[in-house]
């Protein structure tokens, strides 16, 4: 009853293909664009930007990275922590050849290099495919750590081998670094994110798209109706690390404002992957609400027990986090193998028909 | 010209110069190569029955371990408490077929996949719940477990070899000619040969595969109890273990996810291929390059020989 | 039917989590002492029994003197598993209940804060680890890092060195000295300091790093230390790397005497796993082992006795027990001295870094709190916010750890340079760095 689409006819191809055909769904994201970018800034605490927000939106960034490669082009990466690390690592020398430049064009640019390190890491996807190529772009992972730490130009020769952010400014407000207040920094991590979203959003209902998400249903058959498989596949890796390399530039500029090697170890590649699949392979809001998961969840399970008056111990407390995200990955799993994002379509399938049963 | 030289003379030429010390290299490679030999097994075994990539097998080592190391520590002898520790591992792999792989039959592997991280995660708070996050020290002695070495004079130097690698090589030997035998010989070990070949069909013989997963994800409980007290007495158990359990990846590249001897030949040629690398290679950059030569060595080799050691050519991978 | 159970779940989590904040909302009037600990995870070994320290310690005098000054120390834990990304959560969500110090316990952590400590107003103790640079006062108002930088660690580990040697550090000439690190931020910051000695005075360095995923697997490592044949190693190890370490090395055959830890490479879980081969392993130390002083009995009285403590009876007075409780002593003491500077008695971040900031603990002031000759005298000026304090050696005779040198004293002349150079660097890379304009308290003490 509340999300019907009757009665809006599509009367030309554009309308036919447009992002979001249905009338309500343009509010629904209105709504949600206004809230986000108006309403949170103004209410939120400084904890939940800094703790929640922020890191939700960059996780779900490189979510959204990954799900282009993993769950449209149907490659399995593991490699996504390093480069996420390409990104901030570039970013971070970029600052210190161009320290005039504006930093979001930097972190922007950063994602550039990230492509093409991705690139080069997707090239044993055109011999191997499936868990294979995942152990492959595990060589990534563990080969870029290392030249994290072993390659001391990349942080300047820090004597801690980490880098620090420092603090840029724009039209005389602190952006990054110490001073830079939580509501600016979230305003612009979610400007950045909404237009690489948005674009990713355009390139899926494209050609690009659609192209992989032809190589993923069979890439034999995509081969046989004129799909280059190798250019596919390598633009999708290209792509997708650049959205993991924005997302790591974002990291440590806007959220931790430092890093080390160990920032992007294999745990992150593993946390991402979490996102993607609990979210729903292949769907972009799915990125966000893995992200919202499987971040969201252990800081409420941490904070619950103070909430609700019991004194548990913080070790306890986290161990048992893990038992319970476990057995929510697998609950989730068994409920919905499709992710949350598959539960939205059943929860707007059901609100099409309220009240009635069909 | 220099860096040729000592990419592809310097290091021959130290192998000539001691050769003790090659030897030992060898020695070395080998003994970590069974230890990822063991564990891929485990990987094997599960994704031969199952089409399960069980990423939770590395935690499963560490957990079998720490079991064992914690029921002793709570006063119960050091025998006992291995016999209860493999019940413990029946006991998880019932659960497991429960919980986990019935629900979530006929999914995609990418699925099944994904329920194994959960499984990591829930193995990682319990063990920490239960036995605490300290590390802890492998009840080796109590286990009749020998220690100390052999100090073997040759070469114009010395090989030394640690009785513990010596019975970890034995021991796994032992296991691998015991799968071997379960596998070839008995009705159970025929019917998991049917599951792996194929699911439908054996199905339509009568075979439970309920049975056959309960199976094979004891026996790889089994394995990683195996390979944790080994892992545990040349260091120490705790929860760093399970990134050393990644090593078993390139093993299964190299390997195949299909096969056996596979597993184990792959797993001898990563671990020797790694430390000649770092022993050799290792120091024109830096050293400490143990961490990817692995992953460099299977992917070098997949260039030449796509479908693995002893893998078929029509699987997946091409 | 199925959906609806989901609905109901996410919306109950919803709830719980929109109410997050809410308890941020905490009593001013109790002082908040925040302990960022990691009981879970691969660093646990060294990570529990600081931990433990910290709280037992804290925890005794709010048991038994009603806190410091008649106030009580509000202790709250912080789970960070060692992650810079949890560590900085655990920052944010103390920053607004005006926590009076932060002890990050992580080097990742600690350099992720610094930056934030001084926009914050919340001073940051990481004893004896973190940034070295930190030490230098007039560029750092807010950080503190005493006993010693890793910079002395390293000097003193030489000095030590070349008396076995028999004498000055000449003796090192020709030598080869072989440095075994974590391959990380923390482990790579003495080597500086280790080249500009092999240069002065004539020795070889060899570096054996340990990439973090291999902390447990170092035997191809251990060939090369076989093969290079140094005549000492050092090694700068954290965590599960340690045990490993000296359990290669006894297998290897290489001496243990002549292998020297930093003073995070010396608990004894990572000397106990090697067995009677760990027997000689040295290692460096700034706080007393042993459990035999007033101020621990008192713990063991009225806070482990009491069931309010998660140490097991056997750990108190290890050595990573009694460096927590080290850290706490540093804690409490500077909150005496702010509560005596400020003449208040709830204090808050900025009165507490005026305290940290005129810390001293004397020999005597060690006996007075019942722990006489627990740890070296400790002196923090407004320049100097490390105090380069004096360092021992102990060894494992294969049950516990025995002092086997005199308090060694740092290379501090050739450390301070060092120190001032990487302050220099540190600010000239961050710019706009913050002008130190926070008084010094150095004259009213």
């Amino acid at each position: 009853m509340f999300y019907r689409e009757v009665g809006q006819y599509k009367t030309s191809y554009a309308a036919d293909q447009a992002l979001l055909p249905i009338l309500q769904d343009r509010i629904g994201i209105a709504v949600i664009l206004l809230i986000a970018f108006v309403a949170v800034p103004l209410t939120a605490s400084n904890f939940a930007l800094d703790s929640v927000l922020i890191p939700i939106l960059v996780l779900s960034l490189a979510a959204t990275g990954l799900n282009l490669l993993t769950g449209y082009t149907g490659l399995l990466s593991l490699g996504t922590g390093g480069f996420m690390g390409v990104g901030a690592f570039a970013c971070y020398k970029l600052t210190t050849f161009f320290p005039n430049v504006n930093i979001i064009f930097l972190i922007l640019c950063s994602g550039f290099f990230a492509a093409a390190i991705g690139t080069v890491f997707g090239l044993p996807s055109l011999r191997i495919k499936g868990f294979y190529l995942a152990v492959a772009t595990l060589a990534a992972q563990f080969f870029l750590s290392w030249c994290f730490i072993r390659i001391p130009w990349l942080y300047n020769y820090n004597i801690s081998a980490s880098i620090e952010v420092p603090t840029k400014t724009m039209f005389g407000l602190a952006v990054t670094g110490p001073t830079a207040s939580s509501v600016t920094r979230y305003l612009i991590v979610l400007s950045i994110v909404a237009a690489l979203v948005l674009m990713a959003a355009n390139l899926m209902r494209g050609r690009i798209g659609r192209t992989w998400m032809a190589v993923r249903d069979m890439d034999l058959a995509a081969e046989l109706i004129g799909i280059r498989l190798y250019q596919t596949k390598l633009l999708a890796f290209a792509v997708s690390s650049f959205y993991c390399g924005v997302a790591g530039a974002m990291m440590v500029f806007l959220w931790l404002g430092n890093a080390e090697s160990e920032s992007f170890n294999i745990n992150q590649s593993f946390l991402i992957l979490f996102m993607v699949i609990i979210g729903g392979l292949g769907s972009l809001l799915g990125s966000f609400l893995g992200a919202a998961l499987i971040w969201g969840l252990p800081i409420v399970l941490r904070h619950a027990p103070d909430y609700l008056g019991l004194h548990i111990r913080s070790a306890t407390v986290d161990q048992s986090t893990f038992v319970i995200l476990g057995v929510l990955i697998i609950f989730f799993l068994i409920v919905e193998p499709h992710g949350l994002a598959r539960l939205w379509q059943i929860g707007k399938q059901k609100l099409r028909v309220w009240p009635f049963p069909y | 010209m220099h860096l040729l030289y000592s990419i592809f003379v310097d290091p021959f030429m130290q192998m000539g110069h001691a050769p003790d010390l090659l030897v030992q290299t060898l020695w070395d490679g080998l003994v970590s190569g069974v230890l990822y030999a063991l564990i891929a097994l485990g990987f094997v075994l599960i994704f031969k029955a199952s089409g399960v990539f069980n990423f939770a097998q590395g935690i499963m080592v560490v957990f079998a371990a720490l079991t064992l190391v914690g029921l002793n520590e709570h006063g119960v002898p050091a025998y006992v408490a291995l016999a209860l520790t493999v019940v413990v591992m029946l006991v998880l792999a019932v659960a497991v077929e429960r919980a986990i792989l019935r629900p979530l039959v006929n999914q995609p592997e990418i699925i099944l996949f994904m329920a194994t991280f959960g499984l990591t995660y829930v193995l990682i708070g319990l063990g920490e719940l239960i036995f605490g996050g300290d590390p802890k020290v492998m009840i080796s002695g109590e286990l009749g477990l020998p220690s100390g070495s052999y100090r073997i004079n040759m070469l114009g130097g010395y090989v030394q070899l640690q009785k513990i690698d010596i019975a970890a090589a034995i021991i796994a030997s032992l296991m691998v000619a015991g799968l071997g035998i379960v596998f070839n010989r008995t009705r159970i070990g025929r019917a998991l040969r049917a599951v792996a070949d194929s699911h439908r069909a054996a199905l339509s013989v009568g075979i439970s595969l309920e049975q056959i997963w309960v199976v094979v994800w004891f026996a790889a409980g089994v394995v990683a109890l195996a390979t944790g007290i080994m892992w545990g007495a040349r260091s120490n158990v705790s929860f760093a273990l399970e990134i050393i359990a990644l090593k078993a990846l390139p093993v299964l590249i190299l390997g195949g996810f299909t096969s056996i001897p596979g597993a184990i030949v792959g797993g001898l040629i990563i671990g020797v291929g790694e430390k000649m690398g770092e022993f050799y290679w290792g120091p024109l950059v830096g050293g400490g390059i143990e961490s990817w030569f692995a992953y460099v060595i299977a992917l070098v080799f997949l260039l030449f020989r796509p479908q693995g050691l002893f893998g078929e050519r029509i699987i997946e991978r091409l | 039917m199925r959906l609806k159970y989901l609905v109901l779940g996410a919306a109950v989590a919803g709830v719980i989590g929109a109410s997050v904040p809410a308890s941020e909302a905490l009593a001013k009037d109790s002082m908040l002492v925040p302990l960022f600990t990691y009981r879970t995870g691969p660093f646990a070994n060294s990570g529990i029994p600081i931990a433990n320290g910290m709280h037992d310690y804290l925890s005794m005098l709010n048991a038994r003197d009603g806190g410091i000054g008649g106030v009580k120390i509000n202790v709250q834990e912080c789970e960070t598993q060692y992650k810079n990304e949890k560590g900085v959560e655990c920052y944010d969500s103390f920053k607004s209940r005006h926590p009076l110090v932060i002890n990050p316990y992580s080097t990742g952590i600690t350099l992720a804060l610094i930056p934030k400590a001084s926009v914050d107003q919340i001073p940051i103790l990481s004893m004896a680890y973190g940034l070295s640079a930190s030490a230098v006062g007039a560029d750092f108002p807010w950080i503190f890092n005493p006993p010693d930088t890793y910079w002395d660690g390293m000097s003193i580990a030489l000095k030590y060195i070349a008396q076995k040697e028999g004498g000055g550090f000449d003796k090192l000439k020709g030598k080869t000295i072989g440095f075994i690190y974590f391959d990380g931020g923390y482990g790579r910051e003495p080597i500086p300091l280790l080249n500009d000695f092999a240069k002065e005075y004539g020795f070889n360095v060899k570096m054996y790093p340990v990439p973090p995923p291999q902390m447990q697997s170092q035997s191809g490592l251990w060939l090369g230390v076989r093969r290079d044949r140094p005549d000492w190693m050092i090694m700068w190890g954290w965590g599960a790397m340690n045990p490993t370490a000296v359990q290669e090395a006894a297998k290897t055959g290489y001496p243990l005497d002549h292998f020297i830890g930093v003073w995070w490479s010396g608990s004894e879980d990572d000397a106990r796993p090697a067995g009677a081969g760990g027997k000689g392993y040295l290692s460096m130390n700034f706080n007393a082992v042993g459990a035999n002083y007033p101020a621990i009995k008192d713990i063991e009285k009225y806070v482990i006795a009491k069931g309010n403590s998660q140490t097991p009876k056997d750990m108190v007075g290890e050595n990573f027990y009694n460096r927590g409780i080290m850290n706490a002593v540093v804690i409490a003491e500077a909150i005496r001295h702010a509560q005596k500077l400020t003449g208040k008695k709830v204090i808050d971040g900025a009165d507490m870094r005026r305290g940290l900031e005129t810390l001293k603990i004397s020999e005597q002031r060690w006996k007075q709190i019942g722990l006489a000759g627990f740890g070296p005298p400790i002196h923090v000026t407004c320049a100097d916010h490390n105090g380069h304090g004096s360092v021992y050696v102990q060894q494992w005779d294969g049950k516990k750890w025995v002092k086997v040198s005199d308090w060694i004293a740092p290379v501090k002349d050739k450390v301070m340079p060092l120190l001032d150079e990487a302050a220099k660097d540190y600010v000239g890379k961050n710019q706009p760095w913050p002008k130190r304009d926070e008084p010094c308290d150095d004259k009213t003490l």
